[in-house]
């Protein structure tokens, strides 16, 4: 598959002959799963678009039966964003239902496959996105991340996803889970293409009250992957990692060392305040970010014999079992007399991450981690809830902290299945993040080519 | 012996041109939905931004009631379902409102105030309307999202009285700020009521009850007399505990009565917490101090009345009660009329005169027409009695009140040589009459200036008649 960098570089007609292949080749891979739909609008360089993210006259439902029949009035702004860049969306990608999942199979269109291995399941909740990456079904794809869901899918398909700082790409147009934990970013082929692709999406939007009104500068244009770094380790914190997720990592800091950083033992607490600060905290939000889909406006309705009953059944009807799970959640810890016990506290858990890795980032500029505990699980292998809350606990708290992060693939295990490990770095450091990464994407690329 | 005890909240739509959280027009009086968006629509990826001249507005009343403004304040959300709520939450300010902490006194007829506490003004946004058609209810969503303070006193009234001396402070208030038209047929001031009682003499508030949505003072009234007789019925059958709980409330004024809108096992739980898709919503030195600066206020005009315009205290309460009269009232005496005379036609016969429905900003009788006629009455151009004939015409007609006078005649006379004239000969024609006046009979002054009056047809001016004959007759 050409990478973005090139596609850009396409006359319209080279990019028309390209789209009609692409989409022959997406037909011919259809058991993957990893598209809802293929539509296009207009010319451009085609990128894969989260079914979650707002395309004027395009279905965008989320991956839910509750907005099957919603057609969407607007562009989200990366959406325009990525038009007025000589980009457009072209196809929807398949998700976890309103992406609260870590394995997209809880979509109402079915599970999507991991490419790599099609009894794995490819990641949530943006495996559809990560899935047609790696599959060479798209050149790019928007994902949203909210606890790691375009970082994990991206590790356990073999290919580069990045989660901007909070606030760096306008939430305007993405369908909300949690509204303080979610943003859009790039999943790519490589670093340098997430680079291009999120200077495209990334900038002050005055329709977000909560995007940061600083001053963009764009970094794919300024890569430097020479810049020698200070980069935190993280030993203690790796220990609940299987071994494929070790290896990798010690392999990762070899070659780190061997590109020149400076390698900094570091501990972050034990992540298991991690989990419940975010299913608190995202639960919470989404249950009022859900409630909206009520069958009254648009979506999904069952007519009852009063308004009670027609909330009550086209909301049984219209949302799948962890979507339910999550808004009984949210309902309760926000419930009277549990409101300082759950929500509030989480609150103050989550203020003292932040304030943990605003320490760590005083001594150093980046931090090497897991992404995942373990490479990507066969379908039924999570086979308890909370087991897949748990697979979560590398990921979240870069999204209870609002910091950047990219996840890219340094190794294969004896199965031949990827490993991703993530970077992080301080808030709005996207420049730092992606020197980096691009780093030691050279490392791997040198010890083993893929 | 039972005390009442009664708070209010009362929700002003502020005036603003667009929506709390987006550039739809508040302006509701269109077709059904068609000023809607994403975000007011609450469709799938849409956000809130607030509208920062509401935030002028809140702080604007913050001043006006001495409170405190928190320069900081936050949102939050407000979970219920019900149709006319899009997203099913309400974006509204529980935990930090804008303002906090104020106060306004209410004047009784005496002459003396109470101060009537006022916890918080919090800003909101209102709901659409639901409209129901036998078996099909429709929904129309122009006033979603228009913004709304909620204004919510301490339970500091005792008697509907009080409450209503309250309400008309407060609305006088938000209508001299001009920041909301706080019309209570339209909706744009609804008043909700919470009514307790307790024994005399005890501290303790006892339940609240809390009635919604009463659309005028009269109402009100009723609705706050017919609760508290169901409370003190209640606790004097012994079945206080059982019958009286915190709940809301609906009136029925034919009925007159209050009824329970949902049961005590479906209390309603709002699970509130901070809305994420807003920071905090912050007041800048620039908004601070141009909000600060706010137009007189009632009880400023009031005293300023008295003193400038030597008015009573009465009078100036009646013309400063609503700032249409007092706006009314200024342009008279910017007219050249007198103080004491504009209070008196403007507030008997011009308010006397309006009827059906015509207000003071409606009258056929504008402000400058009002004070050319007052002026005239000063100068004695006209008497009292012939400019009510002006002001009828006026009424009816489209003129103006000089021609008025000259089409109907009404010129008073004060010219002394025709006054002389017409006195001789009365006096001539009553040598009787003259001849017992002289003799002690004084009483008979009245006839004379009868008689005089009687044949100028109302036209000379009583006074001059009055000292004219005086002369002649020492």
């Amino acid at each position: 598959m050409i990478t973005l960098k090139e596609a850009l570089t396409l006359s319209s007609d080279e990019l028309e002959a390209f789209k009609n292949e692409l989409r022959k080749k997406i037909e011919e891979n259809s058991e993957i799963n990893a598209y809802i739909d293929v539509k296009s609008v207009g010319e451009g360089v085609p990128i894969a678009i989260k079914d979650n993210i707002q395309v004027k006259d395009w279905a965008v439902t989320s991956a839910s039966k509750i907005l099957q029949g919603y057609i969407a009035p607007y562009n989200a702004t990366v959406i325009e964003k990525l038009k007025s860049a000589g980009l457009t969306p072209f196809g929807r990608t398949n998700m976890d239902e309103f992406a609260m999942g870590s394995t997209t199979q809880s979509s109402c269109y079915g599970k999507t496959l991991n490419p790599c291995n099609k009894d794995c399941v490819p990641g949530g909740s943006s495996g559809g996105s990560a899935a047609a990456v790696a599959a060479g079904l798209a050149i790019a794809a928007l994902g949203s991340d909210t606890g790691g869901s375009i970082r994990q899918p991206a590790a356990f398909c073999g290919i580069v996803g990045m989660k901007p700082t909070y606030g760096r790409v306008s939430r305007y147009g993405l369908g909300a889970y949690a509204s303080s934990l979610d943003q859009i970013g790039p999943m790519t082929q490589n670093v340098e293409d997430a680079a291009i692709l999120y200077d495209i999406i990334s900038g002050y939007d005055t329709k977000d009250s909560t995007s940061a009104d600083i001053k963009t500068e764009s970094v794919a244009d300024k890569l430097n992957a020479s810049r020698k770094l200070n980069i935190a380790v993280l030993p203690k914190y790796v220990q609940n990692a299987s071994d494929d997720i070790k290896k990798a990592y010690a392999k990762a800091i070899e070659a780190l060392k061997s590109a020149g950083h400076n390698i900094i033992e570091k501990d972050l607490m034990d992540p298991k305040y991690d989990i419940s600060a975010y299913y608190i905290t995202a639960t919470a939000e989404a249950t009022t970010n859900l409630a909206r889909y009520d069958g009254i406006r648009y979506g999904h309705r069952v007519e009852g014999s009063n308004l009670q009953e027609t909330y009550i059944k086209s909301r049984s009807e219209g949302f799948g079992d962890e979507v339910k799970r999550r808004i009984m959640l949210g309902n309760f810890v926000l419930s009277s007399g549990y409101y300082d016990a759950y929500y509030v506290k989480a609150q103050k858990v989550r203020h003292l991450i932040k304030d943990e890795y605003e320490a760590v980032f005083k001594e150093v500029d980046l931090i090497l981690s897991p992404i995942a505990p373990s490479v990507a699980p066969k379908f039924g292998e999570l086979k308890k809830p909370m087991d897949m809350y748990l697979s979560d606990i590398y990921s979240i708290s870069v999204n209870l902290a609002g910091l950047p992060a990219i996840s890219l693939p340094v190794d294969k295990n004896a199965e031949g299945m990827p490993v991703g490990l993530q970077l992080i770095a301080k808030a709005f450091d996207e420049q730092t993040l992606f020197d980096g990464a691009l780093s030691l994407e050279k490392e791997f690329c040198t010890i083993l080519p893929i | 012996m039972f005390e009442v005890v009664i708070g209010l909240e009362v929700h002003v739509q502020l005036n603003t041109k667009t929506k709390l959280f987006c550039s739809c027009p508040t302006s509701f009086n269109h077709t059904q939905n068609s000023n809607t968006c994403p975000t007011c629509l609450a469709l799938p990826g849409a956000l809130p931004v607030l509208n920062r001249e509401v935030l002028h507005k809140a702080t604007m009343f913050g001043t006006a009631i001495d409170a405190t403004i928190n320069r900081t304040s936050f949102f939050d959300r407000k979970s219920y379902f019900y149709p006319d709520s899009p997203s099913a939450y309400q974006i509204t300010q529980l935990y930090t409102p804008v303002v906090e902490h104020g106060k306004l006194e209410i004047d009784f007829d005496d002459g003396t105030q109470k101060t009537i506490r006022i916890n918080r003004a919090h800003i909101e946004a209102d709901a659409g309307k639901n409209i129901h058609e036998g078996d099909i209810s429709k929904v129309d969503l122009n006033r979603a999202g228009t913004p709304l303070l909620e204004i919510v006193s301490e339970p500091d009234m005792r008697n509907e009285d009080e409450v209503v001396r309250y309400l008309k402070k407060l609305h006088s208030i938000v209508r001299y700020l001009d920041i909301s038209d706080a019309n209570m047929q339209e909706g744009s001031f609804r008043v909700d009521v919470n009514v307790s009682i307790r024994p005399k003499g005890d501290e303790k508030l006892y339940t609240r009850v809390e009635i919604k949505n009463i659309n005028s003072f009269r109402f009100i009234q009723q609705a706050i007399e017919v609760e508290v007789e169901r409370q003190i019925d209640a606790w004097e059958d012994g079945v206080y505990e059982q019958e009286i709980f915190q709940e809301t409330r609906l009136f029925d004024q034919l009925k007159q009565e209050t009824r329970s809108m949902r049961g005590k096992e479906e209390a309603a739980d709002y699970r509130y917490f901070p809305e994420p898709d807003l920071l905090k919503a912050v007041i800048d030195d620039e908004m601070f101090d141009s909000a600060s600066d706010i137009p007189e206020l009632p009880d400023a005009k009031r005293e300023r009345f008295i003193s400038e315009y030597g008015m009573s205290a009465y009078n100036a309460s009646v013309i400063t009660a609503n700032l249409e009269m007092a706006k009314y009232f200024e342009k008279m005496i910017d007219e050249g009329a007198s103080a004491k005379n504009s209070v008196t036609w403007l507030s008997v016969e011009l308010q006397g005169r309006l009827k059906n429905s015509l207000t003071l900003e409606t009258s056929p009788v504008d402000a400058a027409t009002l004070g050319t006629l007052v002026k005239r009455i000063d100068d004695k151009t006209i008497s009292g009695k012939a400019a009510k004939d002006v002001l009828d015409y006026l009424m009816q007609n489209d003129s103006d009140v000089d021609s008025v006078i000259d089409k109907l005649g009404l010129k008073q006379v004060s010219d002394t040589g025709a006054i002389e004239k017409m006195v001789d000969e009365i006096l001539d024609a009553n040598p009787d009459k003259v001849q017992q006046y002289r003799a002690g009979k004084e009483k008979l002054l009245g006839f004379f200036v009868g008689q005089v009056m009687k044949a100028s047809k109302g036209s000379a001016n009583p006074q001059a008649v009055n000292e004219v004959i005086k002369s002649k007759l020492a």
